[in-house]
């Protein structure tokens, strides 16, 4: 088998050089927002590295990693995990949604090195293509997408919704902050909100979470 | 995203020495504003002070019958508390109509006061930006500027605070509760601890550098109905166009507080004095000496006939 560090490498070395390109094109009309604090940060180089060990599905996984590197690059990029998808990388999408100790966050908004002995579950660490978790067997079952790309994010983020209203935590369109919340649909949208389809797929995603949280009940 | 050094800080007091020592640091607790700015080579910190493992992530009931919420609660975990879903509603609303659920397991309570603003000018880098690039000039002046502030604005900066929370603590009169990197403390109200843009929008806090903040301190409940409108583009997962906070008691005496408006929670104490009156009285007073654009002026009658709702809602 080829081995699938290799396609990485050359993939990676394509995206550091057009990444490069961009970075010269932008720096003249770059602003230096700590200038007021007498420094220059544009001018500082720092290498900086740093050794982290995560708990990724079950497995104790050391990394030397640049601190600069997100969750979602180590998960993809050094531990080849690439169901974690990323979509903007920037908070906005929810495709790269993870669960660190059960609780479901962005891995694209969080650095590597700041989960040292943290459990990380991903897509690979729900269920397997023999062997599928409960939401990942309604997904298919109501056809929870077209494209699949924003799919580990959405069902890692649903996977965690219905523990979230197991645990009585209220959301925006709780009319009682003080009642148990119920995994309505309404509850649901709201709460999946986070989790960008851009096919269009809610109303089928809806109804396999309704399905998964009927079960739960 | 710029190279940085990395390190965990043991203490306040390290970490708040740490970062008046070390040049161009900068502390990191939940990320999720800081990193996506960082990725952006907007902020560009050559060194990062990780806080998360202070121990500053309890809620604790205070001698006066309050709370104080340690810098490093989560947001889901502050509004999920019981005692604030009971006593505080309007801090359980506020928080729970921002951001998403990902976010909000991420986010902390100090990270969320000291949040930047989502203005598209402070994040397009080709862009002049005097909050980002001081002197540079500010292209939301004259340009997009639906979204942007009315209140509390300079000729140099018209970006709004984009925290929900920092309204409901506006509202109940929060004090932040900080470390100095002499390792003495202090506490300021929340109303001291933003600053208007003035000719310097690039200085947002009257935190001294370094000065790092441990807790949020609520004053004991003051009863009251409490309610959040947040009026936006979306039904979810979007800043607000404007928002409004209020705790209106029985008697119809209460407090009002808004976001989306100003480059911090706006409150004015002489409107909350207002509010027997009506949702017109009390607007006039909260939003006296606007400064509209042509994009943005629809935000003083939303806000007066969101109040309504919000007083209606209060009433019933």
């Amino acid at each position: 088998m080829r081995n699938p560090s290799e396609f990485e490498l050359s993939r990676r070395k394509m995206l550091i050089g057009a990444a490069a390109t961009s970075v010269t094109a932008a720096a003249p009309t770059r602003g230096s927002a700590q200038s007021a604090d007498g420094a220059s940060p544009a001018k500082t180089q720092v290498n900086a590295t740093s050794k982290v060990s995560i708990t990724v599905n079950g497995q104790v996984r050391s990394l030397d990693v640049d601190t600069r590197t997100t969750l979602l690059d180590a998960l993809r990029e050094n531990l080849h995990l690439t169901g974690t998808k990323k979509g903007c990388d920037h908070g906005q999408c929810g495709a790269c949604t993870v669960m660190i100790e059960g609780r479901r966050i962005n891995s694209c908004l969080t650095l590597a090195v700041m989960h040292e002995g943290d459990r990380v579950t991903t897509i690979e660490g729900l269920g397997t293509p023999d062997n599928l978790h409960p939401m990942q067997a309604a997904f298919v079952k109501h056809d929870g997408y077209q494209c699949g790309y924003c799919t580990p994010g959405q069902i890692c983020s649903a996977v965690a919704v219905l523990d979230e209203i197991s645990a009585g935590i209220p959301s925006h369109v709780s009319a009682d902050l003080l009642a148990a919340p119920e995994a309505t649909a309404a509850e649901l949208r709201e709460r999946m909100s986070g989790n960008i389809c851009r096919c269009g797929a809610y109303s089928n995603i809806v109804d396999a979470v309704t399905e998964v949280a009927g079960r739960k009940a | 995203m710029k190279s940085f050094t990395y390190e965990r800080a043991k203490t306040p007091a390290e970490a708040a020495s740490a970062a008046a020592r070390i040049p161009n640091a900068k502390f990191i607790a939940g990320g999720t504003n800081l990193l996506d700015l960082m990725k952006l080579q907007i902020e560009t910190p050559t060194h990062l002070i990780d806080v998360n493992h202070l121990a500053l992530d309890t809620i604790e009931t205070t001698a006066e019958g309050g709370l104080r919420i340690g810098a490093l609660v989560r947001n889901t975990d502050l509004a999920a508390d019981p005692r604030v879903r009971r006593d505080y509603g309007i801090l359980a609303r506020a928080l729970l109509a921002g951001a998403s659920g990902q976010l909000r397991n991420k986010a902390t309570t100090a990270g969320n006061l000291l949040q930047r603003t989502r203005c598209p000018y402070f994040y397009d880098t080709n862009q002049p930006c005097n909050k980002r690039n001081p002197g540079s000039g500010c292209a939301a002046i004259g340009g997009f500027s639906r979204p942007h502030a009315v209140m509390g604005v300079s000729d140099a900066c018209i970006a709004s605070h984009p925290s929900d929370m920092a309204v409901a603590m506006r509202a109940l009169d929060a004090v932040v509760e900080t470390v100095k990197p002499d390792g003495s403390q202090r506490s300021i109200p929340i109303a001291e601890l933003y600053r208007l843009p003035g000719d310097t929008p690039h200085i947002e806090t009257t935190l001294a550098p370094g000065e790092l903040i441990v807790a949020v301190t609520l004053p004991k409940p003051v009863g009251g109905k409490h309610t959040y409108h947040k009026v936006r583009d979306r039904a979810s997962y979007a800043f607000a166009l404007i928002s409004v906070g209020a705790i209106v008691k029985e008697d119809g005496t209460g407090r009002v507080a808004l976001g989306g408006l100003a480059p911090k929670p706006w409150r004015v104490e002489a409107a909350d004095a207002e509010l027997s009156s009506g949702a017109k009285a009390v607007t006039t007073k909260l939003l006296a000496g606007a400064k509209t654009t042509r994009e943005n002026a629809f935000k003083l009658p939303l806000v007066e006939r969101t109040l309504s709702a919000v007083l209606d809602e209060a009433r019933r």
